[in-house]
């Protein structure tokens, strides 16, 4: 079980009072209409299985219920470091950078 | 050798006068496999056992072979027990090491079917024997499939899996959340005195041992510290760390997992190691959740035995487990000992067993020249030592007699030279120690090799994780003792603490010579030949069954694991892996770190589901939500839904009625007159912000732009794909203020919908959301009749020119505050009051007392399905499946294309394949039986004659007996249906039976929508 840092609350809590709301830094196209069918399903569905580092967006939702971004691990699970929402990582995958 | 001046007492034959840790002024009697036997307190199972000569504790699960304890700890594998004295109180799995005696405890052998002694299974295994190689499931029982449920019940019965209590369990069960500086793990001497010296900087420390006691193996040690036994040094600490109010000390408390983010579970045994069920007010086994600051692993090391010929034999044990019963429990387990050892360290059990009086036959050590302090102690004592031997093979079937010595040649890999045969009833052996890694494994380290102790040792963590003692291969108890300290500084250092000096005891100095490695004793045949060699005891794996796995092509560890089921089970491979991979690594001709590595995962000892499950069980087993008008719904009879964690009434039967005699009075009696449904549950999300409206026009797919205050809507939400996953009626209460309602089983959902928008995406929208479903008690009261009883009631203006169809209004109802919402769900003329939920009672009860001259009708949730059934609602999550969009659902007029901002859904309902024209679409179908009901999830077929697999074209998702109408009534998806209406549509049932119906408009009552509109 996670013991993450809420940037909200600015404290630790369990991870039982969060959610996990999948991969973070996939904006919603500006013009949708725009789009075409991949385009619009790459938006949907398309989501990295990183072995490493993966940029995550959760929610404080037995507490402040505020979205934020954690970095993690997905071999150690450590956390890397959690970001506020409009906010870029400072930790990214050698892949990424 | 006399042994009656060893024994005490007439049956206890096995015990010594004196020593050892156990009370010899309390006397225990308990049971085993139905007989009476007396030990003492202080005694674990085992030892009592032991000490009343009892050689066989159950029977291996493939060869039904007879066996004994083998060990005293966690690592036990063959004395696993079924205790409990009534069938409430069974526990399965329970390690005889691991049980501590009580007056009356009963136990018995877990796999010994039908009887341990005279075992049917003998005489199978010996013949199954030979047909139950490695690989045995795979080969054997693949084929005919037919036969695996014969097979299963056969070997789920030999395998000795325990089996789970009938009746309730009387026992209390808890679970505590802990945070903590320093999270002990092991109160050895390096546990121990990392202890000390984290309490004595001031951390806060918690401190666990599986065992009754705190000390590990200085319990069962005959060394001094300062020159006094051990054991009161340990007693000392123990005093010492009790002093400290941030010291919390757990004994009989198993760390069965090592989780994320330094997260541990330890189950800690309570009453269940002094009584049978537990005594008023206490709990028998409690859970830690347990969050560290920084973890100590101080686990200590577990002995390997040898591997060789018939080492299963009753009275073949692993050394340091002789000395331990020797030394802490008074127990020698037998008369005439031979010894073989690898190492220095083992000739401990030697001395143990000769200075407790008995016959120690000779040592065997396989190295040609041991020197060195325990070596010199055995020549001292006159102890024969043979030296370059092992022992090859040992003889009898329900304990020991003898065993074979052969001389080894330098590698230990050959027999070189004749054998020799001694009498004896008791084989010691020790190939060394493994560290005990298992913890440091669960967070996905990787264990690695080391050399220089023959074993693995924790690899790298990013865990904050310190380990100390026999853990790292540091076997004396001088360095386990140092590690503990230094690693107690670090991690005090880590946490911004003072450094406190702390005073080590005084260890003994010994010299001792290097131990060779050697897991598996040669015999004179080949492996596959020789009398059967085993490595996991509790799977009967054996020597030959590795190599044969590894001739078969299986080269990595984890395939010969799995091909051999070593490891596997509640023993996880505790005494058995290390030996299993060395001679999978010596059949291969590699290292042992190149065979792999062992993996081992939580949790380390099989955990209760009394301990996991703690108070969540019962009435506390899931939350339960209640209306503000729940008593009154117990009162008058309801029968109750689960929708979510909510209990919402079903139908309220009367005296003698069926279920559907009650959907017919209710459905009939609102149409008629006058019906109330308790709509409380429904999620409502209270929505403010100068953007409010603007936020809405994006969530939903419908116009929001000029909804005017005092005017509700229904709205249609989508997801980006464009399919429905949430309805429901949103009202304006104020320009800025709306009042959304959601199905009640999606409120949560939607809430974090709305959310994570508002959020994500468009944060510069001031708007702000507040769930207030518990806030209002909601009735809805629906019939022709509906608007006469509330004007009974209220001081508003309810008529048809002062309150139309979607409009709401403030009022009193029954003299309470309320907001109406002239809303209907049954196509009825209907009114939705809400009042604040403590009131909500109140007025429920004052609308049945004004109610009674209408004949007013409480309804549950399946006649409202019906109601809305019958005018063609839909019900999001019944009628949809996430795979629907608005059009499918024939819901076009709730989708506003032309909206400026592109809603939610707009762009994923346009995609190609939404706009297929035959697609699967929603319309009401008509059985041409009216009196036949379809069965909900029926598939419909266009060609009942088609040969099978028959192509379908969409299931029935909604489907009753309306009384209003006299028949039946269903919806369901058809492909293309809605350019279908008046065909056919045939359902072939399991039963045989074909139901055919006709495609029609879902709206059966009603369909210009006259009765809402009065
Ligand atoms: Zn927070």
């Amino acid at each position: 079980m996670f013991h993450i840092y809420c940037p909200h609350c600015c404290e630790y809590r369990e991870e039982e009072e969060f959610h996990a709301s999948g991969q973070a830094h996939i904006p919603r196209p500006l013009d949708p209409d725009a789009c075409t069918d991949q385009e619009w399903g790459e938006y949907m569905y398309f989501r990295k299985n990183p072995r490493g580092i993966h940029h995550e967006l959760w929610v404080h939702a037995a507490g402040c219920r505020k979205f934020f971004n954690i970095t993690r691990d997905t071999q150690t699970y450590e956390i890397k470091e959690v970001y506020k929402i409009g906010e870029q990582p400072s930790v990214v995958a050698n892949s990424d950078q | 050798m006399t042994s009656s001046s060893h024994t005490h007492g007439s049956q206890q034959s096995n015990r010594l006068q004196d020593g050892g840790r156990i009370d010899r002024s309390k006397t225990l009697t308990f049971t085993y496999n139905g007989k009476q036997y007396k030990g003492y307190a202080g005694d674990t199972l085992a030892s009592a056992l032991l000490a009343n000569g009892v050689d066989i504790v159950g029977r291996s699960f493939k060869y039904s072979r007879p066996r004994g304890i083998v060990a005293a700890g966690a690592e036990e594998p063959n004395a696993i027990m079924q205790v409990g004295a009534t069938e409430a109180t069974q526990i399965p799995n329970v390690r005889a090491t691991q049980q501590s005696l009580y007056d009356g405890l009963v136990a018995g052998t877990t796999n010994g079917w039908p009887s341990v002694e005279t075992d049917l299974m003998e005489y199978v295994g010996k013949v199954g024997g030979k047909m139950m190689p490695p690989g045995f499931y795979y080969k054997t029982f693949m084929f005919p499939q037919s036969m695996w449920e014969t097979y299963e019940t056969y070997i789920r019965k030999a395998a000795g899996l325990g089996r789970a209590p009938k009746e309730r369990d009387p026992d209390s069960y808890d679970k505590m959340n802990q945070h903590c500086d320093v999270m002990i793990v092991g109160a050895g001497p390096a546990g121990l005195a990392a202890a000390l010296t984290a309490a004595l900087a001031g951390a806060r420390v918690i401190i666990a041992d599986e065992q009754s006691e705190f000390g590990g193996s200085l319990l069962s040690s005959t060394e001094t510290l300062d020159g006094k036994p051990a054991s009161e040094w340990v007693t000392d600490v123990v005093k010492e760390l009790a002093t400290f109010d941030d010291v919390m000390m757990l004994p009989n408390s198993q760390v069965n997992g090592y989780h994320d983010h330094n997260f541990l579970t330890i189950q800690q045994h309570c009453t269940d190691q002094f009584a049978d069920r537990a005594p008023n007010g206490q709990v028998a086994q409690r859970l830690h959740r347990v969050r560290a600051k920084w973890v100590i692993l101080a686990t200590g090391a577990h002995e390997r035995p040898l591997v060789f010929g018939n080492n299963d034999v009753p009275g073949c044990m692993v050394a340091n487990a002789v000395s331990t019963y020797i030394n802490r429990y008074g127990v020698v387990p037998g008369n005439d000992l031979v010894l073989m050892t690898s190492n220095d360290n083992a000739y401990r059990t030697a001395l143990d067993w000769h200075d407790a009086g008995r016959n120690v036959v000779a040592i065997v050590d396989s190295r040609k020249n041991p020197q060195g302090t325990l070596v010199d102690a055995a020549r001292e004592r006159g102890i024969t030592i043979m030296v370059g031997s092992g022992v090859i093979d040992v003889q009898g079937g329900k304990r020991v007699t003898g065993v074979s010595i052969a001389p080894l040649n330098d590698a230990g890999d050959e027999v070189a030279g004749s054998i020799v045969k001694m009498k004896a009833d008791t084989v010691a052996s020790s190939g060394g120690w493994s560290p005990v890694i298992h913890l440091s494994c669960h967070t996905g380290a990787r264990p690695v090799w080391n050399d220089d102790i023959l074993g693995f040792t924790p690899g790298a963590t990013v865990q904050k994780q310190l380990t100390a003692g026999a853990i790292n291969g540091s076997f004396s108890t001088a360095q386990a003792l140092l590690e503990g300290l230094s690693a107690a500084q670090d991690a005090v250092q880590l946490l911004g603490l003072t450094e406190v000096e702390v005073a080590l005891p005084v260890t003994e100095e010994i010299t001792e010579s290097k131990a060779m490695a050697l897991f598996h004793i040669p015999h004179t045949k080949p492996t596959a030949k020789a009398p059967k060699q085993f490595v996991d005891y509790q799977n009967d794996v054996t020597a030959a069954g590795i190599e044969l796995a590894c001739r078969e092509g299986f080269e990595s560890i984890e395939h010969v694991k799995r091909y051999t089921a070593m490891g596997f089970g509640t023993d996880q491979g505790k005494l058995g892996n290390i030996n299993g991979m060395a001679i999978a690594a010596k059949t291969l001709n590699q290292t042992i770190p190149q065979t792999g590595t062992t993996i081992f995962r939580p949790n380390y000892t099989p955990v209760t589901f009394g301990a996991i499950a703690g108070r969540d069980c019962g009435a506390l087993f899931d939350p339960e939500r209640y209306t503000a008008m729940h008593s009154w719904h117990v009162e008058h009879g309801a029968k109750f839904e689960d929708v979510g964690l909510w209990k919402r009434p079903w139908y309220y039967p009367k005296a003698n009625e069926t279920m559907q005699d009650a959907l017919n009075r209710e459905c009939v009696a609102t149409r008629e007159s006058v019906g109330i449904l308790d709509a409380s549950t429904l999620g409502k999300i209270d929505i403010q912000g100068k953007d409010a409206r603007e936020f809405l026009g994006r969530v939903y797919s419908n116009a929001w732009a000029k909804l005017p205050i005092g005017k509700c809507r229904y709205g249609l939400m989508c997801g980006e794909d464009g399919m429905v996953f949430d309805d429901g009626v949103t009202s304006c209460l104020g320009e800025n203020h709306f009042l959304m309602t959601t199905t009640s089983g999606g409120a949560a959902h939607v809430l974090e919908w709305l959310e994570i928008y508002h959020q994500t995406e468009w944060p510069e929208l001031e708007v702000y959301f507040t769930t207030v479903t518990d806030h209002w008690a909601t009735m809805t009261i629906s019939g022709p009749n509906s608007r006469k009883l509330l004007e009974k009631i209220t001081d508003g203006d309810v008529s048809k020119d002062s309150m139309g169809f979607m409009d709401w209004k403030t009022m009193k109802v029954a003299g309470i505050p309320a907001r109406v919402f002239r809303i209907s769900f049954t196509g009825e003329l209907s009114f939705e009051i809400n009042v604040q939920a403590n009131y909500g009672l109140h007025v429920w009860k004052a609308l049945f007392e004004h109610g009674e001259e209408f004949n007013l009708t409480p309804y549950g949730t399946e006649t409202m399905h019906i109601l809305r059934a019958e005018k063609g609602f839909i019900i999001a999550g019944q009628d949809t499946d996430g795979s629907v969009h608005p059009f499918d659902l024939g819901l076009s007029w709730a989708v506003a294309m032309k909206k400026p901002f592109s809603f939610i859904g707009k762009r994923g309902m346009q995609r190609e394949d939404c706009v297929r024209p035959d697609r699967k679409q929603l319309v009401g179908l008509k059985t041409i039986d009216p009196k036949v009901v379809l069965p909900e999830g029926a598939q419909g077929v266009l060609d009942p004659n088609a040969p099978i697999p028959m192509p379908m074209v969409g299931h029935v998702t909604s489907s009753y007996w309306s009384a209003n109408l006299n028949r039946s009534i269903a919806m369901g998806f058809v492909k293309g249906g809605l350019e279908k209406m008046g065909e056919k549509v045939f359902y072939p049932l399991a039963d045989g039976r074909v139901i055919e119906a006709e495609i029609c408009n879902p709206v059966f009552l009603d369909p210009k929508g006259e009765r809402q509109h009065v």
